[in-house]
């Protein structure tokens, strides 16, 4: 029998971005919080230090700050017709655990999306007609636009430090920065960080072809900077080891660096750490959830929390669990397409390029996330799609993330990768080399969709979460289009040699994509077309509000994190606002 | 104990000592076969004597023969196994990683597609031990009764290679999917950071210019804007 607890006016369920968001803002109004969280504390005064950080082999390959596969997995296939099996060590998409959860380790390229994007179906209608939009493909309007959101985007940027170049300021264009964004209140908090080599010749090349080059926006702070939180953030070192890593600079934004702080020091909020929520316990005719039951990982004992306000920010995938484990929201079912909880996954898998120059000094491990040039051209609707055949578009980018010497040697296809000759050919063309990448839109279609499986079960006994994913025609044929277009600028830039990767058929759960994953739980106008309202709050359960990039309805061509950090901010305002006084729904169906 | 099985114990207590027989698992008739290239003095890791504390006297004896045909000597580096890389595998072996922790093991197991990973019960250990189990058996079937180990060098280069290609078929194993991972092992070996045992003297990093750390660039990045940076690398032990 679990261990019932005292009363909590909120607990919170898992402790990265979005959950140290609303525990942050819930504190502040009033309320007394609890954080439940599966993995470790992470101090990072301790643990995120030279030179502990500087292991390629630990962090990069060993993937410590990953989640742990031995206790919670997931299932994959490509298509309802085969048998999912559980992915035993993650590899396309990598979620973290502990304090800070995936926002440790990640890229921290933040965007925003474009105001179109948030009403995407009727923007293609409007465009296209109706009928150019296929069946299978289950786009809907976001509940929010992004006028609603711009002010908590803005917000997002600030607690991160976010440095870049703004395009459009309150409606005037700025050059160097991107044109199509949508207008911004206020300037990014921090410059851009330096540009690379490879990246400034991408950006004179894409000038010349008459793009719009700009340096990508990046939670990395160009030089110190205080926070809303009042909270220090140190410069950018350019150490190259930034994806799947920390930052000893405390440049990078994190929620252990940008927001944990102040919670640790807030008599409201406890944090519970190697604590594992296995389930909400749904009161259906209340319609509302009545406590967590979460196991001990330490003691092995079960637990009990009552709350009157549940956050689940637990990630897609334990998002997505969660409510079908406690039958809230009905499953989504492919063949009639009735149904809403698990629908509309979406993933983006990326294409890229490497191009050599031989002679040329890039110094590639140098590098950060955000000393890459970007061009927004062929995203979304920035360009006319009459008579392509497909919908949506991506960034197309030229990187410099870092070349740590384990994973980021590129070298051309033809060399010898092992055996006489093959260190003469790395040692040629390390130093000389640039990536690029194209992101891209992911437009959900009918069949990609989370279950429940049938088979397999996690460490605690609940059945894993099942996920049925390919990539569609559409996207294919997007992605070639964008591929087709990054070749262009690549050839102006006159390489030695270069290589164009294109995307495999099959989405497939190796080699490392991106963790880009959303849908599952999706936000939506009414309660047969999506999970929770505007306020992120679930339609069958009143004081549960789902956070993270699970409610995206579909995925615009960019990495998903600023967006749902100003969902964040934007939830737990109407939650502080207007909840509190009134807690019921937020949205009458 | 036949004569087999009495050097590979000698050679395990002797690996990293380049240069002889023994210390490299290349039997006489192998050491005749001409060397690609020989390695050049100044590049020479340092002697140090490292026993193995994972691998069986068999399997020392493949992952040295092996590494050692992936990472040949030549004026760049000394040989993979003079780098420390065998003795970075058998640690790597027998970590967690090696013993499989973070993976979820619990079945049923099928062969799935390979969009689906690996799907086996296999610890990286356990795999490793199975997989040169079935790479000698194909190298006995295919050279004369000889193991992997035991083959000369230009034989232990057409070995891997058709591992690589999938062309040598193993008894009851992914030929394809061993020879992927013995590479990518070998691979991190050669370029983690020596804590890890490989690298030695961070002979990797310093063939491809990497620097090591501290990875502070800030004031870096503008006066070698195309201009190569060079530094004596150093790494984590550098500064303990
Ligand atoms: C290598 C990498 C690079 C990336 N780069 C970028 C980028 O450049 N730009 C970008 O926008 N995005 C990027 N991302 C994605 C980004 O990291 C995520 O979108 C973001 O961090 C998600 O935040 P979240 O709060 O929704 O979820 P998370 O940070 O994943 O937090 C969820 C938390 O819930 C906990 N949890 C889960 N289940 C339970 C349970 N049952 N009980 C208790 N706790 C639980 C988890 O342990 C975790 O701490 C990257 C990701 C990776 C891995």
């Amino acid at each position: 029998m679990a261990t019932r607890l005292k009363d909590v006016d909120a607990v919170v369920i898992g402790l990265g971005f979005s959950g140290a968001i609303l525990s942050r803002e819930l504190t502040k109004a009033g309320l007394n919080v609890v954080a439940l969280e599966r993995g470790a504390d992470r101090n990072p005064a301790d643990e995120f230090t030279l030179t502990r950080l500087r292991d390629e082999l630990r962090y990069a390959v060993r993937l410590e700050l990953m989640q742990d596969n031995s206790i919670d997995t997931i299932t994959f296939r490509n298509a309802p017709d085969e048998v999912a099996l559980p992915i035993r060590r993650f590899g396309a998409f990598l979620p973290g655990e502990g304090v800070g959860g995936t926002g440790i380790h990640w890229g921290a390229l933040q965007w925003r999306f474009l105001p179109t994007d948030f009403r995407i179906r009727s923007v293609l209608t409007e465009r296209y007609g109706a009928k150019a939009i296929p069946d299978t493909m289950t786009i809907q309007d976001w509940p929010v636009s992004y006028d609603e959101l711009e002010p908590h985007y803005d917000r997002f940027e600030k607690l991160c430090g976010v440095s870049g170049q703004a395009g459009n300021l309150r409606g005037k264009l700025i050059s160097g920065g991107n044109p199509f964004e949508g207008p911004r209140s206020e300037d990014y908090p921090n410059k851009p960080i330096k540009t690379a080599v490879g990246p400034a010749m991408f950006g004179a090349a894409a000038a010349s072809l008459g793009y719009h080059p700009f340096p990508v926006p990046v939670a990395t702070s160009s030089a110190p900077y205080v926070n809303p939180e009042g909270i220090t953030l140190g410069a950018c070192e350019y150490c190259g080891h930034c994806n799947r890593t920390a930052c000893e600079a405390n440049a990078k934004a994190s929620p252990n660096v940008n927001i944990v702080p102040v919670l640790r020091t807030e008599p409201k909020f406890e944090l519970r750490t190697r604590a594992f929520v296995t389930r909400l316990n749904y009161d259906r005719n209340a319609k509302r959830i009545t406590s967590v039951l979460y196991t001990d990982m330490r003691t092995g004992e079960e637990y009990e929390q009552p709350a009157g306000i549940v956050i689940l920010s637990s990630f897609v995938f334990g998002n997505t669990q969660q409510l079908l484990l406690a039958g809230i929201g009905e499953p989504y079912d492919p063949s009639s397409g009735n149904g809403v909880v698990g629908k509309n996954y979406c993933y983006q898998f990326e294409a890229g390029a490497n191009a050599f120059f031989e002679g040329r000094e890039f110094n590639p491990f140098m590098g950060a996330p955000g000393m890459s040039i970007a061009i927004d051209d062929f995203n979304g609707e920035n360009f006319d799609h009459s008579g392509l055949g497909f919908f949506g578009g991506g960034y197309i980018v030229c990187t410099n993330a870092g070349a740590p010497p384990i994973g980021g040697r590129a070298m051309p296809k033809d060399e010898p990768r092992w055996g006489v000759g093959w260190k003469q050919a790395t040692a040629k063309w390390y130093r000389c080399s640039t990536g690029f990448n194209t992101q891209g839109s992911v437009y959900a279609h009918r069949d990609n969709f989370m279950d429940l499986d049938p088979t397999y079960k996690d460490a605690l006994g609940r059945p894993l979460i099942r996920l049925t994913y390919n990539a569609t025609d559409n996207d294919h044929a997007m992605s070639r289009h964008v591929v087709g277009k990054l070749e262009g600028v690549i050839k102006a830039m006159n390489p030695t040699r270069y290589e164009m990767h294109y995307r495999p058929k099959n989405f497939t759960v190796v080699p490392y994509q991106s963790t880009h994953n959303t849908g599952g739980t999706i936000m939506g106008a009414d309660p047969n077309s999506s999970v929770v309202n505007r306020y992120l709050q679930a339609w069958d359960a009143h004081n549960l509000f789902v956070q993270g990039a699970s409610v995206f309805p579909q995925q615009p061509g960019y990495n998903p994190t600023g967006t749902l950090g100003a969902l964040a901010y934007w939830s737990a305002k109407a939650i502080t606002e207007q909840y509190l006084k009134n807690p019921g729904p937020l949205v009458h169906a | 104990m036949t004569d087999d099985a009495l050097q590979r114990r000698t050679f395990l207590l002797g690996v990293g000592l380049a240069g002889t027989a023994i210390a490299t698992g290349i039997p006489q008739e192998a050491e005749a076969q001409p060397q690609p290239a020989a390695p050049s003095p100044a590049a020479a890791a340092p002697a140090d004597t490292e026993p193995f504390v994972t691998l069986t006297a068999t399997e020392a004896a493949f992952i040295v023969a092996a590494v050692d045909t992936l990472i040949p000597a030549d004026e760049l580096s000394p040989s993979g196994s003079d780098c420390g890389v065998a003795v970075f595998i058998d640690r790597q072996l027998g970590s967690a990683w090696g013993g499989g922790a973070k993976m979820y093991r619990a079945g049923p197991f099928h062969k799935g597609k390979p969009e689906q990973g690996y799907q086996l019960a296999l610890t990286p250990r356990e795999f490793f031990a199975a997989g040169i189990v079935a790479a000698n058996a194909w190298s006995r079937k295919n050279f004369g009764g000889k193991d992997f180990d035991r083959l000369a060098v230009g034989d232990r280069v057409a070995a891997l290679k058709a591992m690589e290609d999938g062309k040598a078929a193993f008894d009851n194993f992914d030929t394809r999917a061993f020879f992927n991972q013995l590479l990518s092992l070998a691979m991190a070996g050669f370029f983690a950071d020596p804590i890890y045992g490989g690298n030695r003297d961070k002979v990797a990093w310093k063939m491809i210019g990497f620097p090591g750390l501290p990875a502070t660039y800030a004031d870096k990045i503008d006066a070698y804007r195309d201009k190569r940076y060079v530094a004596e690398p150093q790494s984590i032990a550098d500064f303990s």
